[in-house]
């Protein structure tokens, strides 16, 4: 269990009992999703010792809390990036980065130039924090955590105090960030968009208590998964761009799937992750020829929910029990076709889009 | 003109005195009671605001016990020598340092609370431990709460009378600060004295109150995120 990030944690927090068992991977993106107070933030807070509950943390086969121990945040390696940048307002933006660096003990695998490339801090280094904007604020607090050397980053919605400009101008780091650094991280989050574009890892939390936790698109598409009912409830799958063709329309192979996308700025061979939202799923017993749209796949359903008294969703397998995704369709058209779980249909799938090049 | 000098000298080795001994003092309570979730600790905030209501005369002669034979000069006397530590300079710190305390203590904890808690977690989450958070993150950003701390604290030992008229006895060159001294031109009708010694008062007074406000109008350069 050494390569497991551990965290059992058992305690009062405000007006419930943090109850929770997790065992997270040690690389790539873990989101902890869920509704304001269900207790994310704690966790994360617990992690870096900054939170006191009762329970155990293990972090890659040393313990940083149990019964006996509790490490001190200081000797922690981690990384936190706050909410709001929190930035230290009487250094400037290189003392700001440095500060970590210079008072850390792990070797210096992260090197100043490699992290102001990766997050585009050139120009910025020998400004002043109050001169920043938000988003430029936030990918230096970025990387004053990556400088420290953490073995762990920890980042508690660093997206939501930014608005849609400066989200979308530092979105591409964090996948930079997934893809060039080999250091895991734990992302906390309330915007589904983030977790479909960034999460490999997925735990649904719910007052204080673990609802499902496992590999993204396994959470959202689990048959008892609390998500569906969302009305923007969306499959994520990982695939790789097979060819483009002339007219702009690429091929991405996914799991047992062939989709065909709007591959304006993709490269053939490339990894990327399509997501399929439920609303954009329509069902028919065969296969349409006058039809427009390009995306029509055999599919089993496997489960049939209700949401609501007028809709209905349903989950759909592609192939051999991976890649599953789900329509969503009026409880009308759900008679009309007496659709039954086990049965063999049609999915049309209006719209696939690309949420992040992997 | 000795006359002149000598409690003006004395007056401003005490307050000088007096505000380092405030802040190394003033400092661990100030970040006690900015940080602390005891439920008393208003009740310590109190106590050390007492001096902000209470009669001068009250403070002193409380002050004039606990240092006499029966309280610290009874303790410390086989130290020094002496029977007890009123009528002495080292009393005449003590006292100012209990009678200024709110007047240093205040400022520091609000810009401490004003800073916040996240500063020192981001440190803290940087590998700094402790005693690093608090020099170089804690002090930097409360640093307009710490001067204008100790220009309260050195100005109100300046202008304190009361308490050194109780423990003090306006000993010339040991006890005898300017307020008192002032008072006693006054008593022997040397108005030429008294007017000089009062005029400097009322230009530092009013320096100091231009400067406090300055301090507190460059509030701390707070993160705008």
């Amino acid at each position: 269990m050494s390569d497991r990030i551990k965290i059992a944690l058992d305690g009062r927090l405000g007006n419930f009992n943090l109850n929770v068992d997790l065992a997270l991977p040690m690389r790539g993106i873990s989101a902890l999703f869920g509704p304001s107070g269900c207790g994310k933030t704690s966790i994360l807070r617990s992690v870096a010792g900054l939170n006191r509950i009762p329970g155990t943390i293990q972090v890659g086969g040393e313990t940083w809390q149990n019964h006996t121990v509790f490490l001190p945040t200081h000797r922690r390696p981690i990384g936190y990036v706050f909410q709001e940048a929190s930035l230290f307002p009487h250094l400037s933006v290189r003392q700001n980065l440095l500060y970590g660096a210079k008072r850390t003990r792990s070797p210096g695998v992260i090197r100043f130039d490699d992290v102001a490339e990766l997050l585009g801090l050139g120009r910025l280094i020998d400004r002043s924090p109050a001169n920043l904007s938000g988003g430029e604020r936030q990918r230096v607090a970025i990387g004053r955590a990556l400088l420290s050397q953490p073995s762990l980053l920890l980042m508690d919605e660093p997206l939501s105090a930014l608005d849609r400009q400066a989200k979308d101008e530092i979105l591409p780091y964090f996948e930079a960030l997934h893809t060039g650094l080999k250091i895991p991280i734990l992302f906390v989050t309330h915007d589904i968009a983030e977790v479909e574009r960034l999460a490999d890892h997925l735990v649904l939390l719910r007052e204080g208590k673990a609802v499902a936790s496992g590999p993204l698109n396994e959470v959202l598409s689990a048959p008892d998964s609390p998500l569906f009912a969302r009305s923007d409830f969306a499959a994520v799958l990982g695939g790789r761009v097979e060819r483009i063709d002339p007219d702009g329309i690429a091929t991405v192979q996914s799991d047992n799937m062939r989709l065909l996308v709007l591959g304006d700025r993709l490269q053939p061979g490339e990894p990327v992750r399509v997501r399929i939202a439920a609303s954009d799923v329509s069902i028919a017993r065969s296969r349409a020829a006058d039809s427009s749209i390009l995306n029509a796949l055999p599919v089993r359903i496997i489960r049939i929910d209700d949401i609501g008294a007028h809709e209905t969703s349903l989950l759909l397998d592609p192939g051999n029990g991976t890649g599953l995704f789900r329509a969503r369709i009026s409880r009308r058209s759900a008679m009309r076709l007496a659709l039954r779980e086990g049965e063999d249909v049609i999915a049309q799938i209006k719209s696939v889009s690309i949420v992040a090049n992997r | 003109m000795g006359e002149l000098w000598s409690p003006i000298l004395l007056t401003l080795e005490l307050a000088s005195i007096t505000t380092a001994v405030l802040l190394l003092v003033g400092t661990p309570i100030a970040w006690w009671l900015a940080w602390s979730e005891q439920r008393w600790k208003e009740i310590v905030a109190t106590i050390v605001a007492l001096p902000l209501v209470l009669p001068p005369t009250v403070l002193g002669f409380y002050l004039l016990i606990a240092l006499g034979p029966n309280g610290l000069g009874g303790w410390f006397g086989w130290l020094t020598g002496a029977r007890t530590f009123a009528f002495t300079f080292e009393g005449l710190v003590f006292g100012s340092v209990i009678y200024s305390l709110p007047f240093v203590v205040q400022p520091i904890r609000n810009a401490f609370e004003a800073m916040g808690r996240r500063p020192l977690e981001v440190a803290a989450t940087l590998r700094a431990s402790p005693w690093d958070r608090f020099f170089s993150v804690a002090l930097p950003l409360a640093l307009p709460g710490f001067l204008t701390g100790a220009v309260l604290g050195f100005a109100h030992t300046v202008g304190e009378f009361g308490v050194v008229l109780m423990i003090g006895g306006n000993i010339p060159g040991e006890t005898k600060v300017l307020s008192t001294a002032i008072y006693d031109f006054v008593e022997t009708l040397r108005w030429r004295e008294a007017h000089i010694l009062s005029a400097l008062m009322l230009v530092f007074s009013f320096a100091v109150i231009l400067l406090v406000s300055i301090l507190g109008r460059r509030s701390p350069r707070g993160d705008a995120s």
